[in-house]
């Protein structure tokens, strides 16, 4: 039998509020609450509650028959808590069905995986409590953050301990190859992969509502006839994209919750495929092959790379500047500074400093706060800075305190008093050092006067 | 394709941008295989012949068998010269002009009906009567030369573009630089005002620099917005002007304002800004470049301010001056109230300054690698500023992108667009 593999991605950011540079220093608090909120509630009246109450129906009506995925980052989670508790109770409902597996990733859906190799694994341990806090089990399959992905990454991934982990079936890395097949990581081959089929994940995620689109209207005949149709040795068809697509990028009027309704009956009636879990999947399939990514590769736009997070000056800087900050991070242990850091990093706050779709935008205009890369940079650095400020401030604390711990009070002043008679009698030293060079100075214009000669010889006999 | 084209000035004698302007976009037709015959009021020689013709409206003579023939002036009393162009002229002969029949061959013996003319060119005390005298040619150019379309310049040559499409019957195109509340704010002068809704109303097609100003000829002059089109403004650099060999000879780093020092260039707003920084960042100074009617206004506020040492004035700058201050400079700012296009940041852009503009500007619509504020907004253009100054990235950014973006605004396309306005007028 042939796997279909749903995988949804849930995240939300915490978007920065307006932060002028005479903030700096003077105002700590950077989040837009009253965006976050608003957003998030939006979403979860159109998208998260509707289609997990979907998810939730049919899993139910087909038992442990229909089975779906999801990566929720903590970010989205800690904003399920603030504002949108209702979203939680509604995800841990679809996790006590047992169908529904949840997947590791980095806390804050940042891009750290590319940079330091501890706070990677530093935010895959965070994310991974957070998840056993709400939804009761512990992850076994990783998703980085957009999928992003390359060898190094992936036998990072196995080190930490997982069977497998999801990635972008990229046509340029692929070739002739298929993605619906499973693969390996080409250093660590007991990490398995399971690579996004972007055709048929894009037909629901994209282009479902297009009316230019030569398919339209979708339909579940059409699309399972299209599973149908895949090459007879082919094993399974992994179908990831945001969670966001249904109600949100398609909104209800397209249709989009009557094709998801009806699919799984279409696909037990009409095909021979059967729904698992990535964990399920992995297991299941052998893999074919080891799949090569030097460079790492994403899901995001035509591409498949990182340009739309890294990559231009404004990025660049801004991206660097913050992983400065990491050996002073390390350091410290107050709790807004580290949620600051983990919040700092999520990788939206580099995607709204793109340039290249100044002529396409709109993908990335989904919820983007700001007019022009320009002036995501500008906020995301003020605020920076003033972190900077307040971490530099905090390591300078923590040194001062280590130094209490170290020197007992009845220390220090003993220290004091034996530094001062130690300068005093440096002090001393140098009043000698100068009238030895007075004295020679006046010797030597005594051949000249006596006046100066007898003035300095009457100094030295008041001493 | 042959236009009569309608201007005010041209290179090398011009004292705004309108001449330039002009320049460009008869070159670009050029390329587009438009035959220009372009009239100024006065030429002096040295205007550039090899993509137009310069018709001197100063040399052009109105004969008296021309203006005694019935079929020219009944078409130029159709275009109502004696009840609205006229009387701008002067009061007395406003009252002349009323009275008595244009016909009369007793007022040809007066200033504008003179055989010759001579225009100043200038924008001075008789302005009116220029404008009038030069509708006057107009219609006598109209009804000598062979064109397909009438294509005028700004409200100084709305009134002889009026008269040429009267005479001659010929579409008019009419082109919106400026209007009279960019120059004036709300005080609107409301000759200048019906003399532009005369030329929008007797237009066939209104072509605007920008979506910022076509709004303004919609909305604040009530013109059918189906015959207003939006083509902007390009900018062509004289490639001499490309080695800037000279090196930066201040230390700090250098803010600037370019431009005349008046309400509708937003001087004041830069000073609450410059004000702003400097509370924060001190390896800065502040240069504000030009001189008008708001120039005591402003040194008296930023000494108030208690920032005159980082904040300087250089006076009229012009020529390579012009180069040499962006030269110094490391951020240009056009904060404009009201710019109906702007072309001063793309020349800054040009010399590798970043620029940030205001968001009530033409040219903010096709420009990506700039900041772009609300001119009221001090705070963001203080971000702004102080961004550019601290971090890096940006000015780098600019640099790369910015120098690619103005090259590619080029008068051939924008004169490729015009022609196609032509068609349609046809």
């Amino acid at each position: 039998m042939k796997t279909i593999c749903f995988y949804f991605q849930v995240h939300q950011p915490y978007r920065l509020r307006r932060y002028r540079f005479f903030d700096i220093g003077e105002n700590h608090n950077y989040f837009d609450d009253f965006a976050n909120r608003s957003i998030m509630r939006k979403v979860a009246e159109k998208c998260y509650l509707p289609t997990n109450q979907l998810f939730l129906d049919l899993i139910n009506e087909y038992g442990s028959e229909f089975k779906i995925s999801y990566s929720i980052s903590g970010t989205a989670i800690d904003q399920f808590e603030q504002y949108a508790p209702d979203v939680l109770e509604s995800f841990k409902r679809l996790a006590e069905t047992g169908c529904v597996e949840f997947i590791s990733e980095t806390y804050s859906h940042s891009l750290s995986a590319l940079k330091n190799e501890t706070e990677f694994k530093k935010q895959v341990e965070q994310h991974k409590n957070k998840i056993e806090e709400h939804f009761n089990q512990t992850p076994k399959v990783f998703r980085n953050t957009e999928l992003i992905y390359s060898d190094a990454i992936g036998a990072l991934v196995s080190d930490m301990g997982y069977k497998a982990m999801l990635s972008e079936g990229a046509k340029h890395i692929l070739g002739w190859k298929s993605p619906n097949y499973v693969y390996t990581n080409a250093v660590n081959p007991r990490l398995k992969l399971l690579l996004k089929n972007f055709t048929l994940s894009d037909d629901i995620a994209f282009r479902f509502s297009n009316r230019a689109w030569e398919e339209w209207p979708l339909t579940t005949e059409k699309y399972v006839s299209w599973l149908n149709a895949i090459d007879e040795k082919e094993e399974i068809i992994n179908l990831f994209m945001d969670y966001e697509t249904f109600g949100e990028h398609q909104w209800a009027e397209t249709g989009i919750f009557d094709f998801l309704k009806h699919l799984p009956h279409k696909v037990f009636s009409e095909t021979n495929f059967e729904f698992l879990t990535p964990s399920e999947a992995a297991e299941k399939h052998q893999p074919i092959a080891p799949m090569h990514v030097p460079h790492p590769i994403s899901w995001a736009d035509e591409e498949r790379d990182l340009t739309a997070w890294l990559g231009n000056d404004l990025q660049d800087e801004a991206f660097d500047k913050l992983y400065d900050l990491i050996d002073k991070v390390k350091i410290i242990s107050n709790e807004e500074l580290n949620r600051d850091w983990k919040y700092l990093q999520t990788s939206d706050h580099f995607y709204y400093m793109c340039t290249k779709w100044f002529s396409d935008g709109d993908v990335h205009k989904y919820f983007n706060p700001y007019d022009s890369p320009y002036e995501a940079f500008i906020n995301f650095m003020n605020v920076l800075s003033d972190f900077t400020v307040r971490l530099e401030k905090e390591v300078m604390d923590n040194k001062n305190k280590d130094l209490l711990s170290t020197y007992p009070p009845e220390e220090i002043k003993k220290l004091i008093s034996e530094y001062e008679q130690k300068l005093s009698e440096l002090k001393g030293l140098v009043d000698k050092a100068d009238e030895n060079a007075v004295k020679a100075k006046s010797f030597k214009k005594g051949t000249k006067g006596k006046v100066v000669a007898k003035s300095a010889a009457k100094g030295k006999n008041k001493k | 394709m042959r236009v009569l084209m309608f201007g005010w000035e041209f290179p090398p004698h011009i004292t705004g941008g309108l001449g330039t302007a002009c320049y460009g976009l008869v070159k670009g037709l050029a390329k587009n295989n438009v035959e220009v015959l372009f009239v100024v009021p006065k030429a002096y020689g040295d205007e550039d012949n090899r993509v137009v013709k310069i018709v001197d409206a100063s040399e052009v003579e109105i004969n008296q068998e021309l203006l005694s023939r019935d079929d020219f002036w009944k078409k130029v009393t159709f275009m109502e010269v004696g009840s609205n162009l006229i009387p701008y002229v002067s009061p007395e002969e406003f009252k002349k002009f009323s009275s008595s029949d244009i016909l009369d061959q007793t007022v040809l013996n007066k200033t504008i009906f003179r055989a010759k003319y001579k225009f100043s060119g200038k924008y001075g005390k008789d302005l009116m009567e220029e404008v009038s005298r030069y509708a006057v040619i107009a219609a006598a150019l109209a009804s000598k030369n062979n064109f397909d379309v009438i294509h005028a310049h700004d409200w100084l040559t709305y009134a002889a573009g009026i008269a040429a499409k009267s005479v001659s019957n010929k579409p008019l195109v009419i082109h919106v630089h400026a209007t009279e509340f960019d120059r004036s704010g709300e005080n609107v002068n409301q000759n200048v005002y019906d003399i532009e809704r005369k030329g929008m109303e007797a237009a066939d097609r209104v072509i605007t620099v920008s979506n910022y100003t076509k709004n303004i000829v919609i909305n604040r002059y009530g013109i059918d917005a189906s015959k207003v089109v939006t083509v902007h403004n390009a900018v062509e650099f004289d490639s001499r002007k490309n080695g800037y060999d000279e090196q930066k000879t201040v230390s700090e780093k250098v803010v600037t304002f370019l431009g005349r020092i008046t309400f509708q260039k937003g001087p004041d707003y830069f000073v609450e800004a410059a004000n702003m920084v400097l509370k924060k960042y001190h390896n800065v100074r502040f240069v504000m470049a030009g001189s008008g009617d708001m120039l005591n206004r402003i040194i008296k506020r930023v000494a108030e301010l208690k920032i005159s040492d980082k904040f300087h004035f250089t006076g009229f700058l012009k020529g390579n001056d012009v180069n040499k201050m962006f030269l110094q400079s490391d951020v240009y700012v056009m904060p404009s109230v009201s710019e109906p296009f702007g072309i001063s940041p793309l020349e800054a852009m040009r010399a590798n300054v970043p620029v940030i503009i205001s968001k009530q500007s033409g040219v903010s619509e096709v420009l990506n690698h700039a900041i772009k504020i609300d001119f009221w907004d001090i705070d963001a253009m203080a971000d702004a500023m102080y961004g550019l100054l601290n971090y890096d990235g940006l000015p780098t950014m600019f640099r790369r992108m910015g120098q690619e973006e103005v090259l590619n605004l080029k008068w051939e396309n924008a004169a490729r667009k015009i022609n196609e306005i032509y068609q349609t007028a046809l």
